[in-house]
């Protein structure tokens, strides 16, 4: 082939100069930002430069803006009609979508996620949510859950870092939409992009109160879920924290709802569309470096077309480019913190002496920052910790199966339930299959989709409660079944 | 116009330009097979080094898989080793891209040394899935039997960036063995203008009108 071209793709960096990053920042409370006592430096995790200084709250910063909530909730917020709350959803809906690029850039410096994902995933899905649950906020007597339906006062919403913008939006959203006001705390690595939203709530004149941000790690978290002037609480995160909080509220009258770990079977069967389905795997586990409680991270494969699977994906796979998250053309970024990291690589070497067999494609890591090459295990079995235990990182456990019954059998063979996926081209499979899984989420020949009006929530320890939808509404009103 | 080509390109030194040429009742491949072989054998005999046959796409989407692949064998034994043969499918007539599969399969299958999207006559025509799927359908086919089949989009490039899209899809699809016009080729004359067009801005700084480059 004598005049075959070498093809190099320049960089493609997307600027930073979109935001501004203040060297300190404080809370959010009564719509004004007010100083903290202590700080925590909040870092780059794909160069461990250190964006700016966090305000760690103590009890007088979670009391006041309790207060603040409360007294927002009992003068304005419940008072107000659904159609007035509604027009301010709006508006925050489309100032998210207005500085939406601000919103990507701070997003994809603080998490590590690539650009493209923050971009055309994580931020116009946040602005979606509001704009889903604006529309609401006027109908609630018709969403099926009673006449006349009340809000529940105020909420604690304490958010993970692994889509920090969106896990607010599906947060504050419903809450607000439903007349509630919100103590919301943002992960301790990934509190930017809700510090900016604070900015949006006082430039759509939101009433002072009805959103409170406060910024902090796990003792701060435990405020808000011990605090008796709260009403409910709204979780996401790891299973471990969620069975704290369900003990710390089972003597309390909180309503509470959990969004928790994951360990989704991506089933495929031998009629499959093998490239699409390559796609899918793809999708499902390495998305956000994997850091996705949905993650498609139990990839069950037919037998007689595993091998054929397994190629494919490898050759795939040596296509993906890891690095820079301001990069557009990154596929896969960094992981998000040192801790996180430390957890993949040592459930990794788990993997290895368990004795499943690792697999990486060639893959050249910055030196600086926090980095894992997207991984699969082969030859795991149910009995691996891998098959087991929430990764949360780009790492595939890959195991097969030889009857539909067996890939159900294994499917369910897990004290989790978030998410399933399954691959084939006939339709009778794959309804019979979707009844007899046990998760919340069931993707067809697809993964890792989401839509404001789809409610999201786990079976088992994956969760209590739905987001999302008419169901998620459910979570943030009164006289509904599950009270 | 096949003799008229090759006669000029001779006079003017372009011995080394094989001179290609449409057959098979272009576009529309609605003729008999005698008139198709005929067809092609004229344009060999006048001097055509490259034969792009179309499909019947009317006995495709019929089901009458057998006697596409029958046609295509019988213009393969035409070209012999004389002419290098591309099939063309008319993606925008077969619309589905589990057709556009099964058409590559089957071509391949009959000898072709080139796939071809589209005969330019029909919208859409090369659109970037349309040509993702024939290239997976190239890079199983070279993993199944070490041939490397050629993948020529036509119809529907435009600009520069679209022809930069589709070099991306070969390189991350069939690799880098593909950038090579014995296996990758772009038909697309309103391109060439772009091209130009793209050139002479680097040159002078100006992406001028197009009224500054020939349209021929």
């Amino acid at each position: 082939m004598e005049t075959t071209m070498t093809f190099e793709y320049d960089p493609a960096p997307e600027s930073r100069a979109i935001v501004t990053i203040k060297p300190k920042y404080g809370h959010f409370i009564a719509g004004k930002f007010v100083a903290g006592s202590k700080h925590f430096p909040t870092i780059n995790p794909a160069n461990e430069e250190v964006l700016s200084q966090i305000a760690l709250a103590g009890k007088a910063d979670v009391d006041a803006a309790v207060k603040a909530a409360r007294k927002a909730y009992t003068n304005t917020w419940s008072k107000m009609s659904g159609k007035e709350r509604g027009k301010y959803l709006y508006r925050i809906a489309r100032i998210m979508q207005e500085r939406a690029r601000e919103f990507a850039v701070l997003e994809t410096l603080d998490n590590g996620k690539p650009i493209r994902e923050s971009r055309d995933t994580d931020i116009p899905l946040a602005a979606a949510h509001f704009f889903y649950h604006a529309g609401w906020a006027d109908k609630l007597e018709y969403a099926g859950l009673g006449t006349s339906p009340k809000p529940l006062g105020v909420a604690g919403q304490i958010i993970p870092w692994n889509f920090p913008l969106l896990m607010l939006a599906w947060k504050v959203a419903p809450a607000l939409a439903a007349g509630n006001t919100v103590v919301l705390k943002p992960a301790e690595s990934t509190p930017l992009t809700a510090l900016l939203f604070a900015e949006v709530c006082q430039q759509a004149e939101l009433p002072a109160g009805v959103v409170n941000i406060v910024t902090g790690d796990g003792s701060t978290g435990a405020l808000i879920v011990n605090h008796p002037g709260i009403d409910k609480i709204a979780f996401t995160g790891s299973t471990e924290v969620g069975k704290i909080i369900a003990r710390a509220v089972a003597p309390t009258n909180k309503s509470v709802t959990l969004e928790l770990g994951g360990k989704a079977a991506n089933i495929v069967f031998d009629d499959a569309p093998i490239d699409e389905t390559v796609e899918g795997i793809v999708n499902g586990i390495f998305f956000n470096q994997g850091h996705v409680c949905c993650a498609g991270s139990r990839l069950l494969l037919q037998e007689n077309v595993a091998e054929e699977v397994l190629h494919k994906l490898k050759n795939r796979m040596e296509k993906i480019r890891v690095g820079d998250p301001m990069d557009k053309n990154t596929d896969v970024g960094a992981i998000n913190s040192k801790e996180q990291l430390a957890k993949i690589i040592e459930l990794a070497a788990v993997g290895d002496s368990e004795g499943a067999e690792r697999w990486s494609p060639e893959c050249k890591l910055p030196s600086k920052g926090f980095w894992f090459a997207p991984t699969i295990f082969t030859g795991v079995t149910q009995a691996h910790r891998i098959a087991r235990e929430e990764i949360f990182g780009p790492v595939l456990s890959v195991l097969t199966f030889r009857t539909p019954a067996e890939a159900i059998e294994k499917a369910n063979n897990t004290p989790f339930g978030l998410s399933a996926g399954i691959w084939s081209e006939k339709g009778s499979r794959t309804l019979w299959a979707s009844q007899q899984l046990r998760a919340g989420v069931i993707w067809a020949n697809t993964f890792n989709k989401f839509d404001p009006t789809s409610p999201f929530g786990g079976y088992k320890e994956s969760g209590w409660g739905r987001e999302g939808g008419r169901h998620g509404l459910a979570a943030y009103l009164k006289g509904v079944s599950h009270e | 116009m096949v003799g008229v080509a090759r006669k000029h390109l001779d006079l003017i030194g372009g011995q080394h330009v094989p001179v290609a040429a449409v057959s098979t009742a272009f576009p529309s491949g609605r003729a008999s097979m005698p008139v198709k072989i005929q067809d092609t054998q004229d344009a060999i005999d006048a001097g055509a080094a490259e034969i792009d046959m179309v499909i019947d796409r009317g006995a495709f989407l019929a089901g009458r898989y057998i006697d596409v692949f029958n046609e295509i064998v019988q213009i393969r034994q035409v070209c012999g080793d004389k002419a290098h043969l591309k099939v063309i499918f008319e993606t925008g007539e077969l619309v589905t891209y589990d057709n556009v599969r099964k058409a590559s399969f089957l071509a391949m299958a009959a000898g072709a040394d080139f796939i071809k999207t589209s005969t330019g006559k029909v919208a859409p025509a090369a659109t970037p899935p349309v040509v993702l799927v024939m290239l997976e359908a190239v890079r199983d086919f070279y993993e199944m039997t070490q041939v490397r089949i050629g993948v020529k989009p036509a119809g529907g490039i435009r600009n520069t960036k679209d022809a930069i899209k589709q070099l991306v899809l070969v390189n991350e699809t069939v690799g880098p063995d593909w950038l090579n016009p014995k296996l990758f080729r772009i038909g697309a004359s309103a391109l060439l203008n772009d091209l130009l067009m793209q050139r002479m801005k680097m040159d002078d700084g100006y992406y001028t009108s197009p009224q500054y480059v020939t349209m021929d």
